[in-house]
Formats: structure tokens, sequence, C-alpha cells
């Protein structure tokens, strides 16, 4: 039995073991201190019309009814090549409706990027200025967002999509979307 | 050539003698740490100066999500930039502060503000630095408290080899 | 083994694999050896084994001499582009300057870790050689601590950030380092910072082993005194190379950011700074030894725990090394074997240590213990705006920020008592002090006060009262200091010849707290009076005028300048005052092809009163740039404080008092050693 003299003198040890169980956490593999949570969940998905890159024109309200995904890319995006593949796979192999917006970048690029790796996009819309990501809550390419069939964000995927997060993620929470 | 915005020092009134004492006497000052320098464009700056004094400290308070701890006005990156003129933006439209905070915060998180909300998941952050001093202070008043009152143990007199050493030293002292 | 004029692999590439893979066993065999002395004299201080216990010190030295050898083959590899080294592919290249082939060594995370061991070793071998004053079993203890320590980095080392990991065939040429790094600053900030913190494991070192032997005393304190000092100095120095750097390398004046990793130092400082206060109490009064043995382990945890959050990924920072889950894992054991392990032998021995010296809460030691507490909280405060995010988040709350605005309210106010505890706790005296008489002898300083706060109200134009509220405090303790200073010597009060005698006998630890107490005030009357500072931002061409202070500022122009591995734009800009050139400036914009990445050279002109800041933007095809021009009054003093309180802790260091063993000398002379030199 510890003399109540001796507590004090265990209150150091104490508060280092609920620090280091802190640190264990932030350790474990799920957790980015570089992810923010997009502060747009649940939240309808900001209004847009944008200017198309194949000159048909992308507006937010054209994309109600389903679920779809909205995928922001850059050709000055170097990580957003990575996500190529799995895109292409979402849009041919899972036909996932899949929308692109063209985040501050020149309409020439983003053409020869997408006929060089590929157009896993039904529609490309144009953000030049950026502003329409900004009303997205958007701070870096490429991030993905889903959107369910009454027009509300739903997740957001920052970075390039990997097939782990297709698999895991994305393609049951779209399940779960249509049947809804 | 297009100065759009110098800042000089200027003279400004002088406190009376008496406000000033007192406040220097008043020990609860902030020490304020640097203002920060800025990265504002001269094209991004509003013509109002007052508008843009606003959008600047606005702007001091909003976090660069892509730097490290820079707030959005002393940074040279590009989303930085963009929240800069939306900033600019909401002001002119007629915003108040706290509305144009609160829109950037609706799009990117509380993570954007570099000042935490005082919410309950932070009380124990804010008020947590005051809390530790006053256990600090109850810590140290228990402590005295607990030691032996002086003379409660007489000290055992002094042995002759001693008192001659105390002798030696005082009159060494003294020299 | 001939050398090669083009540098290409031939038939000198022998003799560099060997130098690379003789660093490589050098460091293996260190590990070898710290294991030696982590556990031979433990043994043998337990025992009373002479024998055994002396093997701490050719241990130490051994272990030394092996990590030298590992840190020159690794700079050798740097030095001539050895690009079979993974490391120096993924941190050097051909056309990087000599200086930061050398320096770069630590510009990565396997290098800043040898650099880390290095330092150890550099603090273990002063321990062998300079500890012959110590008790043989207290002396083992704290060597064996020591190697305890350095064969856990070694095996991190060893383990998981290896820099002498060899790829064949070897790269072309490498990916260069960061150009933000390519500075003569990076070639010491980190090595008077880890000297710093890594020195703090002496003091942990003395504190574990004197709980081990159960007894701490007024000798214990004044042994581990010097190196507590030693390492305080230069993770001044350290922190205040960083802040210069940051000053003048980002280009926006800024100098703080409360990042983590700034913070990751700043908290150690804290906290040493306590130690070294709360070890006078020990050495004076004899009390107050479980508080400073415990802050003895607390400081070196923090340091501890800085490594472990800027290399294991769990904070985002602009300092933050490349990062690996695996490796946090490790130094997170590192971190419950010795943080967890000298915190329990802490609640097991503490209890017994009993100190004698009772006190009034207003006397000398009342103010330390008012320093200690505050230092600590406002640690603690520190600490707890860095973690908090991370807290929050492990626990599935919210994703939240902490910037500056938590800490200049919580931080800044905390320190306001501090500061005026600078200015009078040397004036009280041990056991009972008077405070009111002392607030009276000072009142020169509320003079001072006034006429600061009047001053900065007139340089201020946004109307902030608090950094003019600040520099009233500052003047107020400056002054105090000096006052202090003058009682000592009698100033005024005895013939100027007493006084000067008086000054030349007080020992060297008064000269040392004067001049720190002093730099600390100047410091903040830097920190207070960078809110002063006036401020231009034109878009300009040629022949532009830019007013900023009673600065008039003439562009003239920017040239393309090729560099050895950038190519910069570097503008010209004459500063005129009062129709005079005062100087000519060439702020410059940096390309690093290599990295694709751009710096920004300022140009600072300072008169050691005020900086005068000139920085280069973009510019557009049409030659219109941007350029930022800055007048910062008071703000070198920042610096200066800093030097100056290092400078006064190296006064200090050289008191010979601290070296035990002059006692003994000390005693046949007239001013007697073991009665306190009076308001000492």
């Amino acid at each position: 039995m510890i003399a109540m003299r001796r507590l004090p003198y265990l209150l150091p040890l104490f508060l280092f073991l609920m620090l280091a169980g802190y640190f264990v956490l932030a350790l474990q593999p799920g957790y980015d201190p570089h992810a923010l949570p997009s502060a747009m969940i649940d939240k309808e998905a900001p209004q847009f019309d944008l200017a198309g890159l194949d000159g048909k024109k992308l507006a937010r309200d054209s994309l109600k009814g389903s679920p779809v995904l909205i995928n922001f890319f850059a050709s000055w995006c170097v990580p957003c090549r990575e996500e190529q593949p799995v895109l292409m796979r979402l849009a041919n192999q899972e036909h996932v409706p899949l929308y692109g917006i063209d985040y501050k970048d020149q309409p020439v690029d983003a053409q020869k990027l997408l006929t060089q790796f590929g157009d896993p996009y039904q529609r490309v819309g144009l953000d030049p200025d950026g502003s329409v990501g900004l009303n997205f809550g958007v701070y870096g390419v490429p991030e993905t967002y889903v959107l369910d069939a009454s027009g509300h964000i739903r997740k957001r995927f920052v970075g390039p999509l990997t097939a782990e997060e297709v698999n895991k993620e994305l393609l049951p929470l779209l399940k779960a979307l249509r049947k809804s | 050539m297009s100065i759009v915005a110098t800042r000089h020092g200027g003279a400004a009134p002088g406190m009376t003698a008496v406000r000033t004492a007192l406040f220097a006497i008043l020990a609860a000052l902030l020490l304020s740490l640097a203002t920060r320098a800025l990265a504002v464009e001269p094209n991004e700056r509003l013509a109002d100066p007052n508008l843009e004094a606003r959008a600047e400290a606005i702007g001091q308070t909003l976090r660069c999500l892509v730097c490290q701890n820079e707030s959005i006005e002393e940074s040279n990156a590009g989303l930085a930039h963009d929240i800069r003129v939306f900033l600019r933006q909401l002001l002119l439209a007629g915003d108040t502060d706290e509305q144009a905070r609160q829109a950037i915060v609706a799009r990117y998180g509380d993570f954007v503000l570099l000042k935490p909300p005082v919410q309950p998941a932070t009380y124990v952050l804010w008020f947590g630095p005051a809390a530790l001093l006053l256990i600090g202070l109850a810590g140290i008043a228990l402590w005295v408290r607990l030691q032996p009152a002086a003379g409660a143990v007489p000290p055992a007199p002094l042995t002759p080899q001693e008192a001659s050493r105390l002798d030696t030293l005082l009159r060494e002292a003294d020299r | 083994m001939a050398a090669c004029k083009d540098g290409r692999l031939k038939t000198g590439d022998d003799g560099r694999k060997m130098i690379t893979e003789l660093g490589h066993f050098a460091l293996i065999l260190a590990l070898c050896v710290s294991l030696v002395q982590a556990v031979v004299p433990l043994v043998g201080a337990s025992r009373g084994n002479l024998a055994w216990m002396a093997v701490g010190r050719n241990a130490a030295l051994a272990e030394f001499g092996l990590i030298a050898v590992a840190m020159l083959s690794l700079m050798h590899a740097y030095v001539t582009n050895d690009f079979s080294v993974i490391n120096v592919i993924e941190n050097s290249h051909t056309d990087k300057p000599l200086l930061y082939q050398i320096t770069g060594v630590w510009g990565n995370h396997e290098g800043s870790m040898v650099l880390w061991v290095f330092m150890l070793g550099v603090c273990s071998s002063a321990l062998a050689l300079f500890s012959g004053n110590l008790p043989p079993e207290l002396r083992a203890r704290v060597l064996s601590v020591q190697g305890m320590i350095a064969s856990g980095f070694l095996l991190f080392i060893l383990l998981t950030s290896n820099p002498f990991l060899r790829t064949w065939p070897p790269a072309p040429n490498g990916q260069g380092l960061n150009p933000v790094l390519q500075d003569p600053g990076l070639a010491f900030h980190p090595p008077f910072l880890y000297l710093g913190y890594v020195g703090f494991s002496v003091g942990f070192a003395f504190a574990v082993a004197a709980l081990i032997e159960g007894r701490v005393d007024a000798a214990w304190a004044r042994w581990v005194r010097p190196w507590t000092l030693a390492s305080w100095c230069f993770l001044t120095v350290g922190i205040a190379m960083g802040s210069w750097w940051a000053y003048y390398t980002l280009g926006w004046g800024g100098w703080w950011y409360w990042d983590p990793v700034e913070n990751a130092s700043f908290m150690p400082w804290l906290v040493g700074t306590a130690l070294i206060h709360s070890s006078i109490v020990v050495e004076k009064r004899d009390t107050l030894k479980s508080w400073t043995i415990l802050l003895a382990i607390i400081t070196f945890s923090l340091s501890l725990v800085g490594t472990f959050l800027v290399r294991s990924g769990v904070l985002t920072s602009v300092h933050a090394f490349a990062t690996d889950p695996r490796r946090g894992m490790f130094i997170l054991v590192l971190l419950l074997v010795a943080i967890g392990g000298s915190l329990t032998l802490y609640a097991i021995r503490a209890p017994a240590l009993r100190g004698g010296g009772l006190f009034a809460p207003i006397s000398r030691e009342g103010a330390l213990v008012l320093n200690n507490l505050i230092l600590s909280c406002g640690c603690a405060t520190v600490f707890l705006g860095t973690l908090y995010p991370l807290f929050l988040d492990a626990v599935g709350g919210p994703k939240l920020s902490v910037g500056f605005p938590f800490f200049n309210r919580t931080f800044a106010p905390l320190m306001v008592p501090l500061v005026i505890a600078v200015g009078i706790g040397p004036m009280l005296s041990w056991k009972r002090g008077d405070l009111l008489g002392a607030l009276q002898r000072v009142w020169a300083a509320y003079i001072a006060a006034v006429a600061a706060v009047l001053l900065g109200w007139s340089l201020t134009h946004r109307g902030e009262i608090f950094p003019v509220l600040g520099f009233g405090l500052a003047a107020w303790t400056g002054v105090a200091v000096i006052v202090e200073f003058a009682e000592r010597i009698k100033l005024f009060r005895v013939s100027l010849g007493d006084s000067a005698r008086r000054a030349i006998h007080l020992p060297r630890a008064a000269y040392g707290m004067t001049f720190a107490h002093f730099g600390l005030a100047v410091s903040i009357a830097g920190f207070s009076a960078s809110a002063f500072d006036s401020q231009a931002i034109a878009t300009v061409h040629d022949g532009s005028v830019v007013n900023v202070a009673g600065y008039a500022l003439h562009f003239m122009g920017v040239d393309r300048v090729p560099g050895p591995n950038f190519t910069a734009n570097r503008a010209t800009v004459e500063i005129d005052r009062g129709g005079q050139t005062v100087a000519v400036v060439h702020p410059e914009q940096r390309f690093f092809p290599v990295q694709q990445q751009t710096t920004s050279e300022t140009s600072i002109r300072t008169n050691f009163l005020a900086d005068l800041y000139v920085a280069l933007g973009d510019g557009d095809a049409a030659g219109n740039w941007t350029l930022r021009a800055y007048w910062k009054p008071l703000v070198p003093w920042i610096w200066i404080g800093a030097i100056i309180m290092a400078f006064g802790g190296a006064v200090s260091l050289s008191d010979r008092r601290w070296r035990v063993g002059v006692a003994a000398r000390a005693r046949r002379r007239a001013v007697p050693v073991l009665q306190p030199a009076p308001g000492e």
C-alpha cells in the first residue's frame, strides 16, 4: 500500500505514461496529421456553372439525380498522375459517374494530359482562378468529392486515390448512397 | 510607379502621466509578440485603407493551410493568395469581420483559424495554463505548510570542534 | 588508389568505399563500447569495484573517438560526392558549394542523428576528462547513464536511420540539398542547438545517479551546475541563431512562428533555465532537492520528446524531417525506457530526499520558487499548445490548429510577473526579504519604464497598447538589474575606488547573473519594439522610389546572375536618407533548377538599433517587380540580448568556485567561500 506521501511523486510518471499513450495512438497507420477533414460534409455542394473543356458546360444542378464523384485535378500536379489508373478503373469498370474540375490550369495543358494519360471523366469543367475550388474547401490537388443524389457532399478524399481507399471506402459508400 | 500603401511611424498624442503610471503598474499585461510582416501583393490591396486594414487584421488570424504556421498574410502560396482575395471580396461586399471569417471557416473548417475557438473541446487548452498556475501555487502553499515549523526541533548544541571552527570562520569574515 | 581529376569512379573508388565502410564499422563498434560503458561502471559502483568504475572514463573517450570517425567518414562521402551512399544521393549534388557539402551532412534525418550522438560523445568525453574531482561512484554512475543513452540512439541509427547504406551501381548525381538550407546559418545552428539539448543529458545523468545513490546535497548541485549552464548557453545561442536565420531567410521579417520544432527547442530552454535557478537553492539552502532532480529529468526528457516529435511524423512542421512511423515507434520505446525508467526511479527514491532550509515566502528563495513556477507553467503552456491538436485528433475530436494568437494570450501574460521578479528578486535576501524596500530602491526603474512607454507610444502607429507596455516592462527590468549591480558595489555610497575594488572582487557568478538578466531585458525590448515597424510594399520598375521611415529606396533594376547551383534575379536598390546615399543593397530571388525551388535572399542593413529590411518579390515580363521594405526598430536587440544572456552564462561558468577542489584553496584566502557573499 503506497503511503499518501508518495502519491505526488508518482504524478510525473503517470502524466508521462498518458502522453506516451497518445503518441502510440498517433503512430497508428490511420493517423495523418496533414489530412484535413472537409468542413463541407453533409452540406449541399456549392453552386457552380463552369465552361467545359470540350465546349459543354458543367453545372452542379445537372449532376443531381444519382451519386457522382467530382475530382479536382491539374496538369501541373504530379500526384494526380498516380491516381489516373484508379480513376480509369472507376470510370470504365465500375461505371462510376466521374466528373473532373481542372483547377488553376490552362485548358490546352489539361487537354494534353487527358490525351496522354486517358480521360476517365464524363465531363471536365474549367476552374482557372480556383474560385470553385475555394468554395469546396479545396486546399490542394488532387481531391475527390463524393456527392449523393441530392447534391450533398458526403465524403472527401485528399491526395491521390489509392486502390485500397476505393475498395474499402469509396465503393461501399457509393453502394450505400445508391440504395437510399 | 505605384505605391499602393505605405506605412509611416508618426507622432501620436502622449498619454497623461497618471494614466501611464497606472498602466505601468498594472502587472497583468500582454506582451504581444511581433506583428507579422505582410506578403500581400500590391495589386491585391483594397483601395479603401479601412477595409484593407480590416482585411489584414482578419487575414493574420487565418492559417495558410499549405504552409507551416504562417498566416495567409505572410505566405507566398497560391492558396493563401486565393483566400486573401476572397476575403477582400467579402469585405467589399459588405460582410462584417465575423461574417467574413465564418465564411472561410464554413469552407475550410476550424483548422483554418490560428486562434482555436473557445469551445468545450478546447477548454483544457485555453484554461489549462491558468489552471496549472493555480495548481502550482496551491502545491507550493501546501508544501510550505507541511514544512516543520522553525524552532519545533531545537538544533543540537555545537561540539567544541565545531565551536572553534565557527570562531575561525567568523574571524575570517570580519577581515 | 590514385585520385582522379574528373571525380568519376575509377581506382580512387576503392579508397572511398573503404572510408565509408570504416565509418559504418566505427558506428557499430561505438555501439558495443557504449554498451560496455552503460553496464560495467554501474555494476562497479554498486560493488565498490574501482577498476570497473574506471572503465567508464576510457569507454566514454573511446566511444567519442569512434563516433568522430563515423562523422568524418560521412563528411568524406559527401565531400567526395560518393553517390553509392544513399544518404549522399538523397541530399547532395556535385554542384553544391563546399561549405554545404560539409554542413549538409546534418541537413537530413540520418546525418543529424549522427550529429546528435556526436554531441553526446562530446559531453561524455568532457565528463570523462573534467570530472576527476567527483567521487568515483557518482562519476561511474553518471558515465553509465550517458552510455545507456548513447546505446539507445546508436541502436536507433543502425537499425532505422543508417546513413551508410549503399546502393550499386552508384547514381550519376544526387538530388541536392534543400535550397532553404543552403545558407551559412545552417552550418552553425544545428551544432549549437544539439550541444544544448543533448548537453542536458549530463544533468539527467547526474539526477539519475543521485537517485540511485539516494543522496542530493550542496556538493551535487555544485557539480551539476557547470554542465547545465554550459548546455543552457549553447541552447540559447542555438535558438537565437535559428530565429535570426528564419528572419533573414524567409523574407517577411518574422522571427518566431511557434512552429512545433521551434517549440521543441524552447521547452527544454524554459525548464533548463528553471533548473539552473533551482539548483542555486539546493546549493545555498539545501532545499528544493527532489524538485530540482525532477527538473533535471524533465529537461532532458523534453529534449527526447522533441526528438520524437520532429522525426516521427505525428506533427506537421516546416522543420520536420522525412518521417517514418517505424522510426517513431523506436524513439517512443527509447522514451519509455529513458523517461519512464527515470520517473519510476524518481517515484521510488525521491520521497527519501529531505531538505532542511526554511524560508519565508518573500525571500530570495521565494523569488526563485516563483521563477520555477512560472517557467514550468510557461513550458506546460507551450507543451499544451503544441500537442493539443494531436491529443484532440487522437481521441477523435475536431481537427484544430493552434497558432500564435493562443501563445500571445497565454504565454506572454504568464511571463510578466517573472520579468518583474528578475528585476527585484536578486535584491531580496535569503530566508527573509524586504520586498517593499527593494521596490523602493529601484525608483530609477520606474522612471525608465515611463520614458520607455512614452517612447513606444510615439513610435507605434497601429495603436497597440501591449507592445508599448512590454517595452516599458523591459526598460524597468533592465534598469532594475543595473540598480542591483550598483547596490552590490555600493556605488555612490562609498568612494569610487572602494566601489571599483568591490567590483573586482565580486564573484564571476554575480557578473554572470547581471549580464544574463540584462540580456533578457534587452531581448524583451526587441520583441516588443518589433510591433513598431513601418512597411512599404510596392510594385516597382527602373527608377521607382519607395519611401519608408524616412529612407528613400531607389530601385535601379534587376540583373540575372548565375550562381554555383542557382540562377538569381539580383536587384539593385540604393538607399538614401536626407538626400545622402546611405547604402546600396542587392536583394535576390534565387531559383534552384535541381529542386525547382525559389528562395529569397533579403538585404538587411542594420545599425544595431533598427533594421532596414529589403526583399525582392516576383516580377513580370514588363519589368515590374514587387519590392518589400520594412523598417524594424530594435529588432537586432532580440538576438543581441540572447548573446548577452549566453555571455552571462559563460561568465558564470568561468567562476572558479564551480571547480570543486578549489574550495580548499579559497578557504585560506581572506574572502570566505562558505559564507555566501552579501546579496549573492
